[in-house]
Formats: C-alpha cells, structure tokens, sequence
C-alpha cells in the first residue's frame, strides 16, 4: 500500500511539475463547454438536466485520455527511468496500480472542475441531482476504462506518439463495439455468440444507463473488469518487455 | 554476498553474456572492466533485476533475484547507466520518492538525505529540475539515490563517466570509505579507476569472463593492465 502510495504521489505531481496539467484541464473545459452549450443545444432543449453534457463524455475522452495516458510508461522508456523504478523494490503490480491511479485522480479532478455546469442547471432549473451524481460517478468509471487501455498500450512502445495513437484506435473500437462499423468486421465470418460478445463490450452502451442516472451493478462490473483486464495486461506487457 | 552461476543471455542469435560465473564479498570493490559492448551493462541489469537471464541465476546476500525479486532488490543500491533521472523533478523530490520507496522515516530519514545530499554536494541544485542539471549533477543524484537507504550491495554502472577530474577524485573517495562494510560493483572501461579503487577485477568480452584477480596480479600477469586489457580483449592470452 506504501508503495502504491509512493508511485501514485510521484505520478501525480509530475502531472503538475510541467505545463501539461494545465493544458489539458483547460482544454477539457473549454470543449466540455463548448459541446454542451453548441453542439449539445442545453439551453435549446428547454430541460433542466445534464443530458447534453454528459451525451458528448465519451467523444471527449476518446482523444483526451488517451493524452493523459501515452505519457505513462512510454516516457519512463524513453528515458530510461523504468530501470530505475523497476530495480527499487516495487512488483510490478504496485507501479502499475500506483500509476493507473494517479492518471485516474488526474482525470477525476478535471471532470470534477466542470462542477460550474451542474451549478448552472441548479440554478436555471430543477434538476434532478441523484441523477447527475450517478451519471458523474459513470463517466469517472468510463475514464478508467479508457485511461487503463492507454496504460497498458503506453507500456508497449517508448514513443508517446504510437502510444497515443493506437489508445485511440483501440478505444474507439471499445466504444463502438455495439455499432455495425465494428460489428461488421466479426459477423461475417465468427460465430454469432462471438459477436454478441463483442457487442456487449460497448463503452457507449454501458455508459448510456449509467448516464441517464441509472446505475447498474452489471455496468459497474463491466468497466471494474475492463479496467482489472488492462492493468493485468500491463503487468504481462512490462514482463514480457523487460525480457528483452 | 553477489553471486552468479552460469548467467546467459541471448538476444535472439545473439549471445550478450555467457555463461558468467562469479562470486563476491563484502569489503570487494569489484571492477567490471571490458570493451563496449561487452555486456557489463546487461550483466548489471539482470543482478538487478531489471532483465531476466536466459539461463543460470544470480544472488544478493542469499536471495535469488528471479524468485525472491524484492527482499534482494531491498539489498542493492544500483546506478543504472547514463544516470536516468525524472527530468521534471527536482533533486530533492526524487530523492523523496526514492526515501518514500524504501521506507526511509522520521529522524533516520532525514539524517540520510542530510548525508547523501552533503556527500554528493547536492545543496546548490536541490530545488532545480534534473533536467537543466549538467552531466555532473545528474550522474551525482543518481548515486545519491543509490546510496540513500545505506544498501549493502552496491552497483554502479560508469559511475565517474562525465565528472570532472575533482568530482572523479570525490566519488572514487566516497566508493572507498563505502567499501568497508559493503559489496561495491562498478562498471568501467577507465583502467586508472581499477587501480585507484578495485580490490579486484573482472575482463570480459563478449559476455565472457577472461580473466578474474586483484590489480596487482592483473599488472604482473600483463605488464601493465593496459597492455593486459588490449591482449585479452583482443583476443591475445586465452
């Protein structure tokens, strides 16, 4: 637990030792901003919730946490900082707990800065905050999801640019795997329950309920393993690296 | 105290290090001497851990690096090669999170970092970010956080490499007055650091070992251990 709380203390600051910190909250609010009260029409709909808001989440997340994430392992490569952390007594499953959760915190406090927009619908109307809570807590869960699949691809290459790049292509697979663009791939030829399976690993889906408000204990497991998956995949990435 | 049996390995067709058998024991400063390329460096990383060998095995004070990673890993203090240090962070935090790492509390804590930070003249650069540092200060953080937490074995690969003749002399001081009680491995292809600090020393090339004795036996058996390291090396004596 210690050195889990080393590792995140260490991750977390280097988020704010740099301008990037910076950077991203205010570019994650300028177009958190921008989608809800442009593309998402929140004062056209007339409604006092937050649907707009949330609707535009995974589109965000898509390209920015894949920003938060390429630096992780792909950086300590570069510059050779993963043989320092590697031979101090930490397992590896603590540097890539401890890591995971300091992008996490890092990406919960932006989401958590966008709390301005939630005053705002409080004050033009009556909406309901259960609701708004649950939906939070749901783009929070669906940020780990995103930001465990970039830790782990992070850890696959030492150039932040690859990194970054095949987070987004893999998440947005993750996010479409509901759709037929995706589907399409599998239908022809892999057997139905295959691609049922695919289709139920859908982000959007799984995050539509929760967005509504409605937290399902199924969605809550589905992103717990899709996030327990990615960082065990981490491990096995860094293993398996490490060797050569 | 560090030993090794039978270390290899092999990248793809390729063969780093060969079948390296060597033991040591506190009170040694062992020299790895070799050419570049020899396979120093892996040789270092895998005693660390860092890499796994292909074939044989290597201990830290009984604890065999691949099974029990950890309890040997608490044993070493180790300076990677080149140094690599968190660029955005300041002297003093990595040496924070390297005292975070192993423990390091209270009073002792602090006595520690006094003492490496004094030691490695560290005071004038605490504050400032790794990154502006000269090469210097950087490979002098570096061995301030191997030290830190008063390890018994020490591992050091090039630790005078970019230092000033001063700071060369500095370190050289502080790896003797640390030996008496410890294991200290250093890497290095200067032949003046094996005399000035080694109580023995190490050839190899091509992940060979070639030859194994005190500096003195390395000069009779050479002439010189330079004329020794070009004979060996080239492939003269074996």
């Amino acid at each position: 637990m210690n050195m889990i709380k080393a590792i995140l203390r260490r991750e977390f600051a280097s988020y704010f030792a740099t301008p990037v910190a910076y950077v991203f909250i205010v570019i994650f609010l300028m177009l958190m901003g921008a989608f809800t009260f442009y593309l998402g029409g929140f004062y056209e709909r007339g409604q006092a919730d937050l649907r707009p808001f949330f609707n535009f989440h995974p589109w965000l997340y898509l390209f920015l946490v894949p920003a938060i994430a390429m630096r992780l392992w792909a950086e300590e490569r570069k510059s050779g900082t993963v043989e320092l952390l590697m031979t101090l007594p930490i397992s590896p499953m603590q540097a890539v707990v401890g890591k995971f959760l300091a992008a996490w915190a890092f990406a919960g406090i932006a989401l958590a800065l966008t709390f301005p927009v939630w005053i705002t619908v409080n004050y033009l109307g009556d909406p309901d905050n259960g609701a708004i809570i649950a939906a939070y807590f749901g783009s929070f869960l669906m940020a780990g999801g995103f930001l465990a699949i970039g830790s782990c691809l992070s850890a696959t290459t030492r150039n932040q640019v690859i990194a970054f790049v095949l987070s987004v292509v893999v998440c947005f697979g993750f996010l479409l795997a509901g759709f037929p663009l995706v589907l399409d791939l599998f239908s022809g030829w892999a057997p139905q329950f295959v691609v049922d399976g695919i289709a139920s690993l859908s982000f959007l889906t799984h995050f539509a309920d929760i967005s509504r408000g409605v937290i399902d204990l199924r969605d809550v497991i589905y992103f717990a393993l899709v996030i327990g998956t990615f960082l065990y995949a981490n491990m096995i990435v860094l293993h398996w690296k490490q060797a050569d | 105290m560090l030993e090794t049996r039978g270390l290899t390995k092999r990248y793809g067709q390729h063969t780093v290090v060969n079948n390296l058998s060597f033991a040591c024991e506190p009170g040694e400063v062992l020299g790895f001497l070799g050419p570049n390329g020899a396979g120093k460096s892996t040789t270092m990383k895998i005693v660390t851990g860092f890499v796994a060998p292909s074939e044989g095995s290597a201990s830290i004070c009984g604890h065999d690096i691949q099974t029990e990673t950890l309890a040997a890993q608490r044993r070493i203090g180790y300076l990677p090669e080149g140094a690599p240090l968190y660029a955005e962070m300041t002297p003093k935090q990595c040496l924070n999170f390297i005292a975070d790492v192993h423990g390091l509390k209270g009073s002792h804590r602090r006595d520690r970092l006094d003492m490496v930070i004094e030691q490695m003249h560290l005071d004038p650069v605490l504050n400032q970010s790794t990154e502006t540092l000269s090469k210097g200060f950087r490979r002098r953080v570096g061995l301030a956080q191997a030290i830190l937490h008063d390890p018994d074995v020490l591992i050091l690969d090039e630790p005078t490499d970019g230092l000033d003749p001063n700071q060369k002399h500095e370190v050289r001081e502080l790896i003797r007055s640390l030996s008496a009680d410890k294991l200290v491995v250093i890497s290095t292809h200067i032949l003046e650091e094996v005399d000035a600090v080694c109580s023995r020393a190490i050839i190899i090339a091509a992940g060979r070992l070639l030859v194994d004795g005190s500096p003195e036996e390395l000069v009779k058996r050479g002439g010189s251990l330079e004329k020794l390291f070009r004979e060996v090396t080239q492939g003269g004596l074996q």
